[in-house]
C-alpha cells in the first residue's frame, strides 16, 4: 500500500464519474427488478388497474357521458382512454412515495450511504424502475382500449403521448419521493398521496369534458395540469390541437422535476 | 501497512447533540493500525452515534475525526472507499438473495462485473453462506444475516471496519460465531472499531478500550489495564435446587459480599451473581455455600458486568436513571 505511504493531502472529493453514476444506478434497478421477481404480486396493481378503470369508466358512464359527447359509449372510449393513460404516470408515482418510504427506514439504506456512491443514483434507480412499470401499465391500457374499441388515428401520437406521460409521470414521481424521504411512515405518505391525488385526479378533463362544469371548478380544472396532460394525448392521438396544452404539461413537469428533483436528493443525502 | 505513525481512527473533540440531549460531549479518540478498539459503554452513551459520525452518516456539531487520514466532513467519499459498516440492524436487503446482496454492493463500490461476481462466491464461502446464496436474506437466520452483513462490509476490502454492537440481539452460540468471524478479519490486517456493552465481548475481541457514558470517554487504555484497574470480578453460582437461589442470595447480601453492584439473581438461568473484590470474598462466597448446606452444581468466575465497572469507573450505575430498577430487570445489562 504506497498510497497510504504519505499522509494523504487533504483534497476535497472529486466528483463521481458519469460512467460511475450509470453503474451504481444500473446495480439499484437491478436490485429493485430483483423485488419484483421476488414477489410477482407487486406488479398486480399495474395490470389491473388500467383493466378495472377502463371497464369501469366504460361500462359505467360510457353510455351517458358518451352521449353528451355527441355519441354513445363509443365516443366515450375515444375520449377517456388518453385521459386514462394520463393518469397511469400519477397512479404509479403514487406507489413510489410508500415504497421509498418503507425502503428509507430499512438498515440497508445505511449501507448505501456509507458507499461512495453518489447518493441521487438510489433515487435515479427508484424512479427509472417506476417508469418501467409505468409503461408495462401503459401496455396493458392499450391492449384492453383496443378491445373496448378504441381507434388509434395518429400510431406516431400514441408514441408521443406515451413519452409525455413518462416525462409528466417522472416530474410527479420526484414529488412524491420527496415525500417518501421527508414524511415519517408509509402510512402517511399514502394518505398525503390520496388528498392530493383525489381532487386533481377527477378536477380534470380525464374523465369528463369541462364544459358543463360551474366556473368555479372549470378555473381549477383548466390549470390542472392533468388536464392538460390528458387534452395533449387526446390531440396527438385522435388529432386536434395540442400546442397550448402540450406547453403547459411540459413546463409543469420541468417546473416539478427542477424543484422536487434536487430537493429530494439534497433531503436524501441529509437526512439521518 | 506503511503508515505506520498515522492512527487508521483520529477523534478530536468530537460533540453531537440531538435537541438538549447531548450524545456526544466533546470526545477524543485513538484508534491505531491494525488493533481492535472496543467502545464500552450502555445504550445512551453515545456508541452509534459515534460510529455514525465516523462512517459519515451523520454530520458532528463541532470537532474533528479522521479515518485512514480522511476528513470525515471534507472527503466523505474517500473515506467511504475504505470503511466497511455493520450496524446494530443487519444492513442487508432482506428481499435479495445472499449473492445479489454481495454482488450488488461489488458494483456500486465500481468492481467490473466479473470482479464482482468473483468477490460475492468467494466471501459467501468464507462466511459459510454458499448454500444459502440464492435464498432471499429473509429466511436466514439471525447469525446468518450478521455473517452476510459482514460479508457486505468485506467486499471493498476496507482498511477500517466498524462493527456496532455486532452481537446484540444474538444467542451465545451465534454470537461466539460472530466473534469467531471478527477474529479473523483481525487476522488479517484490518483496523475495528467495535461498540459493546458486554465486558466479556471487549475482552474476547478488544485490545484497547474506550468507556463511554453520556457522551464523554470516562476512561481508556489495554483491556489488562481497565480490568485491573477495575479489579473485580463476578461470580456465577448455580444451585442444583433453582428455589435456592433467592435464599442465598439473601444470605450473600447478609454477609456484605457484594462488590460494588449488589448480588444479581439470573432467574432464567438459575443462578446467582455476586460481584467480588478479593480472594477473601470469593472464599466467603465459598464458605457460606458449605455453612448453609446448598449443593452447588457449579461456581465460576467471570468478568465483572458493565455495571461493575461504571461503578468502579464513575461511582455511578451504567444505567443510571433506573438506580431504583429490582436487580432482576437489569439481566440484560449484567454479565
Amino acid at each position: 500500500m504506497t498510497a497510504t505511504a504519505t499522509a494523504p493531502v487533504p483534497m476535497a472529493d472529486t466528483p463521481i464519474s458519469v460512467r460511475a453514476h450509470l453503474r451504481h444506478t444500473g446495480a439499484l434497478v437491478r436490485r429493485n427488478l430483483l423485488w419484483i421477481r421476488q414477489d410477482p404480486e407487486s406488479m398486480f396493481d399495474a395490470i389491473l388497474f388500467p383493466v378495472i378503470f377502463t371497464l369501469l369508466f366504460v361500462y359505467v358512464f360510457g353510455g351517458s357521458i358518451g352521449k353528451s359527447l355527441g355519441g354513445g359509449q363509443q365516443a366515450y372510449v375515444q375520449y377517456v382512454v388518453p385521459g386514462l393513460m394520463a393518469m397511469m404516470g400519477m397512479n404509479m408515482a403514487q406507489g413510489v412515495g410508500t415504497g421509498f418510504n418503507t425502503d428509507f427506514n430499512s438498515g440497508v439504506m445505511d449501507r448505501f450511504r456509507s458507499l461512495p456512491i453518489g447518493r441521487g443514483s438510489v433515487l435515479f434507480a427508484k424512479i427509472a424502475v417506476e417508469l418501467m412499470r409505468m409503461l408495462f401499465a401503459t401496455a396493458v391500457l392499450m391492449v384492453v382500449a383496443v378491445l373496448v374499441g378504441f381507434d388509434i388515428t395518429h400510431w406516431s401520437g400514441l408514441l408521443a403521448s406515451v413519452g409525455l406521460s413518462a416525462v409528466f409521470g417522472s416530474a410527479l414521481m420526484w414529488v412524491f419521493l420527496t415525500l417518501g424521504v421527508v414524511m415519517k411512515s408509509a402510512q402517511s405518505v399514502q394518505a398525503m398521496g390520496f388528498l392530493v391525488l383525489m381532487p386533481l385526479q377527477f378536477g380534470s378533463s380525464i374523465f369528463a369534458p369541462t364544459n358543463s362544469m360551474p366556473g368555479w371548478l372549470r378555473a381549477f380544472t383548466d390549470y390542472n395540469p392533468l388536464s392538460a396532460l390528458a387534452d395533449t394525448a387526446r390531440g396527438l392521438m385522435l388529432g386536434g390541437p395540442v400546442t397550448h396544452s402540450l406547453w403547459i404539461t411540459l413546463a409543469w413537469s420541468v417546473g416539478l422535476t427542477a424543484v422536487a428533483a434536487p430537493y429530494a436528493i439534497y433531503k436524501f443525502r441529509t437526512k439521518s | 501497512m506503511t503508515r505506520i505513525d498515522n492512527n487508521a481512527v483520529s477523534v478530536r473533540g468530537l460533540v453531537k447533540h440531538y435537541g438538549d440531549t447531548k450524545a456526544l460531549d466533546g470526545v477524543d479518540l485513538d484508534v491505531r493500525q491494525g488493533t481492535v478498539m472496543g467502545v464500552l459503554g450502555p445504550n445512551g452513551a453515545g456508541k452509534t452515534t459515534l460510529v455514525r459520525i465516523l462512517s459519515t452518516l451523520l454530520r458532528p456539531d463541532a470537532g474533528e475525526a479522521t479515518v485512514a487520514g480522511y476528513d470525515v466532513l471534507r472527503q466523505p467519499r474517500r473515506l467511504r472507499r475504505v470503511i466497511g459498516l455493520t450496524g446494530q440492524y443487519a444492513s442487508v436487503d432482506e428481499k435479495l438473495p445472499g449473492w445479489e446482496n454481495l454482488y450488488m454492493i461489488g458494483r456500486l463500490l465500481d468492481l467490473s462485473r466479473k470482479d464482482a461476481r468473483a468477490r460475492a462466491d468467494q466471501l459467501l464461502e468464507r462466511f459459510s453462506l454458499t448454500e444459502a446464496a440464492r435464498r432471499p436474506a429473509s429466511t436466514y437466520s439471525g447469525g446468518m444475516r450478521r455473517r452476510l452483513d459482514l460479508a457486505a462490509s468485506m467486499i471493498g476490502r476496507p482498511q477500517v471496519l466498524f462493527l456496532d454492537e455486532p452481537t446484540t440481539g444474538l444467542d451465545p452460540r451465534t454470537r461466539n460465531e460472530v466473534w469467531g468471524e471478527v477474529k479473523a478479519m483481525v487476522g488479517e490486517g484490518v483496523t475495528v472499531l467495535l461498540t459493546t456493552q458486554y465486558m466479556e465481548e471487549a475482552e474476547q475481541l478488544a485490545s484497547e478500550l474506550t468507556v463511554v457514558d453520556r457522551g464523554k470517554v470516562i476512561a481508556n487504555g489495554r483491556v489488562e489495564e481497565l480490568k485491573a484497574k477495575v479489579g473485580g470480578r463476578t461470580l456465577r453460582v448455580r444451585p442444583v435446587d433453582p428455589l435456592q437461589v433467592r435464599p442465598f442470595a439473601a444470605l450473600i447480601d447478609e454477609l456484605g459480599i457484594t462488590g460494588l453492584a449488589g448480588t444479581t439473581v439470573d432467574g432464567e438461568n438459575g443462578t446467582l451473581l455476586v460481584p467480588i473484590l478479593s480472594d477473601e470474598q470469593l472464599t466467603a462466597v465459598v464458605g457460606a455455600v458449605t455453612a448453609r448446606g446448598i449443593t452447588i452444581s457449579s461456581i465460576t468466575t467471570e468478568l465483572p458486568s458493565l455495571d461493575e465497572v461504571f461503578l468502579s469507573l464513575t461511582g455511578h450505575r451504567a444505567s443510571a436513571p433506573q438506580d431504583a430498577v429490582p436487580a432482576d430487570d437489569r439481566q440484560e445489562v449484567a454479565v
